[in-house]
């Protein structure tokens, strides 16, 4: 378990984490989102006690970070920002180092070397120089490293970047197949990737949580969930708009765009109306015929700006 | 103790390892028999060849040195070292050991000159081996200084050339123009102080075959000061 309280970091006059607070438990998939900036990183940095924390307390699986932070280290697998790793080694010897350093037992570490270089696919380079090695593959030398002792917590900052669509996938699921009873957190930038491998997102914004709660109550929080989005034919707009903002069930229209002859436009409901057996009546019985209908789940990137900017959400 | 293997191993990963044996052989070899006059003493003994060694130190061991910290920095290893359970001192020792090790390896390399002195006459053998003692020591001591500079910077040709300033003044502290620039104004006990801080001063005194216990002491206690100095600095530094 992590568990951060009052948690305060000060560069000079900027203040990058501003009393944050929270825990994760094991068995949690932490998704740590928020722009450039935001004190993501640098909390990462202070939870794995490379970074001295101006005040505030970490405590990771019982060892305080302050105090015991060999301890708490000992416990976490980190995966430092841009994976930095040392370009003379390769990553077999880079492994070897990592398992010594954590006291791994030598039969362990040769077969979790195994393991761990089938699981993220490093098996044609393992014995090349890791200067030599594409971006996609020092990640996945990063991310082995930090699997490597299986420990309790994980802390990834930003483990897909750099990966390409099918790397991120297998790194998404290797995530998941490794997060029962243990704790993750990861960074991103990638919302979908939230939604993909976490079961709990949190958004940091100038260093302190502006949302914290499950990817489906995030997205579900846009202006946008349970919206339909509806494309009639242009000639049409004007009487497909007025017929449906008659509906009581509808709160207002927006986000209106005309292309190639159609116009697309976003019903938004009232609350708790039922939006979409409404708008499917009216659209059977008018003079103007649907091209396309759309219920919206919501969209976190929608979200994201809202939270992070500030902006108000129901802005449209 | 992981942090050692590693780093001795890295230095022979490196093409940096040999060009720095083969240069420091070269030297070494040119200092003893050319420039010692080794030919023209006429005697067999090695002081000419430990005499220039505070010399080869000085423009070799900064080289060496640079890398240890500055290095981890830039390119922000530092941070995946750092956040392995490992402590700062025993990274910082581990880093240091290994330089150390393989400055000893290329000391202990320079054997050849030793049975070649053996064979050409009869040199006595304790001082030659005390003035090994010393020239390891005092490379520790180099080798120290140069850690805690590294670690000042994120930049290997500034940390080099502030370790070359810094063993500079340890080595000119004892040069007799240097004391007796101070002498004609400075009190006595100032004068001493300095003689003493002096890398030159202890490995003299070592290398004419007497092993004082304060002058081993003294190397020792650099050592330790620089080393601590650098982890402390470490600790300030790593997340910058």
């Amino acid at each position: 378990m992590i568990e951060i309280k009052n948690l305060t970091k000060r560069f000079g006059h900027i203040t990058a984490v501003d009393d944050l607070s929270f825990r994760v438990q094991p068995g949690e998939v932490l998704g740590f989102l928020g722009p450039n900036g935001a004190g993501k990183s640098t909390t990462m940095k202070m939870v794995t006690g490379f970074l001295a924390p101006t005040s505030g307390a970490i405590s990771v699986c019982g060892h305080d970070v302050l105090t015991d932070a060999a301890g708490a280290q000992a416990a976490i697998g980190y995966l430092p920002e841009g994976a930095p790793l040392y370009p003379d080694m390769n990553p077999r010897s880079m492994m070897r180092f990592v398992g010594r350093a954590r006291g791994m037992a030598p039969s362990r570490l040769t077969a979790r070397i195994d393991e761990v270089c089938r699981l993220v696919h490093l098996e044609a380079v393992m014995d090349q120089r890791i200067e030599t090695l594409s971006k996609g593959f020092k990640r996945r030398v990063g991310l082995a490293l930090a699997i490597l002792n299986d420990p309790e917590v994980l802390i990834l900052d930003e483990p897909t970047d750099g990966l390409d669509p099918n790397q991120k996938h297998e790194v998404r699921e290797l995530i998941r197949t490794m997060s029962a009873g243990k704790v993750i957190v990861l960074s991103t930038h990638i919302l979908e990737e939230v939604e993909a491998v976490c079961t709990r997102a949190m958004i940091v914004a100038e260093g302190s949580i502006k949302f914290d709660g499950t990817p489906a109550e995030l997205r579900g929080s846009s202006r946008f969930a349970g919206a339909i989005e509806i494309a009639v034919a242009s000639d049409h707009a004007e009487v497909a708009q007025r017929d449906l903002a008659e509906l009581g069930s509808v709160s207002h229209i927006g986000e209106v765009v005309e292309a190639e002859g159609e116009t697309r436009f976003v019903v938004f409901p009232a609350t708790d109306a039922p939006l979409l057996e409404d708008v499917q009546r009216v659209a059977a019985g008018a003079s103007w015929s649907l091209v396309r209908l759309a219920v919206d789940r919501g969209r976190m990137d929608d979200v994201f700006r809202t939270v992070t900017t500030g902006q108000s959400a129901q802005g449209a | 103790m992981t942090v050692f293997r590693r780093e001795l191993a890295g230095y022979f990963g490196t093409p940096v390892a040999y060009v720095f044996l083969v240069i420091f052989l070269i030297l070494a070899g040119v200092f003893t028999w050319q420039l010692g006059g080794y030919y023209e003493l006429e005697q067999a003994d090695l002081r000419g060849f430990f005499t220039f060694h505070p010399w080869l130190y000085l423009a070799l061991i900064p080289a060496l040195s640079m890398r240890l910290w500055a290095e981890e920095r830039r390119s922000g290893t530092i941070e995946f070292l750092m956040t392995l359970p490992i402590s700062t001192g025993g990274a910082v020792l581990g880093k240091f050991l290994a330089a150390w090790a393989f400055t000893g390896l290329g000391l202990a390399l320079t054997v050849t000159n030793w049975w070649t002195v053996n064979y050409l006459g009869e040199p006595d053998n304790g001082v030659i081996l005390a003035s090994y003692l010393g020239s390891f020591l005092m490379a520790g001591g180099f080798l120290a200084v140069g850690s805690a500079l590294s670690a000042l910077t994120k930049n290997q040709v500034s940390a080099f050339v502030l370790t070359f300033t810094a063993s500079l003044l340890f080595v000119l502290a004892g040069f007799p123009a240097v004391t007796d620039a101070i002498s004609g104004w400075a009190p006595d006990w100032f004068v001493a102080s300095i003689r003493n801080l002096s890398f030159l001063d202890h490995f003299d005194a070592i290398t004419r075959g007497v092993v004082d216990a304060r002058d081993v002491l003294y190397f020792l206690s650099v050592i330790a000061l620089f080393l601590f100095g650098s982890a402390v600095i470490v600790d300030q530094k790593k997340a910058d």
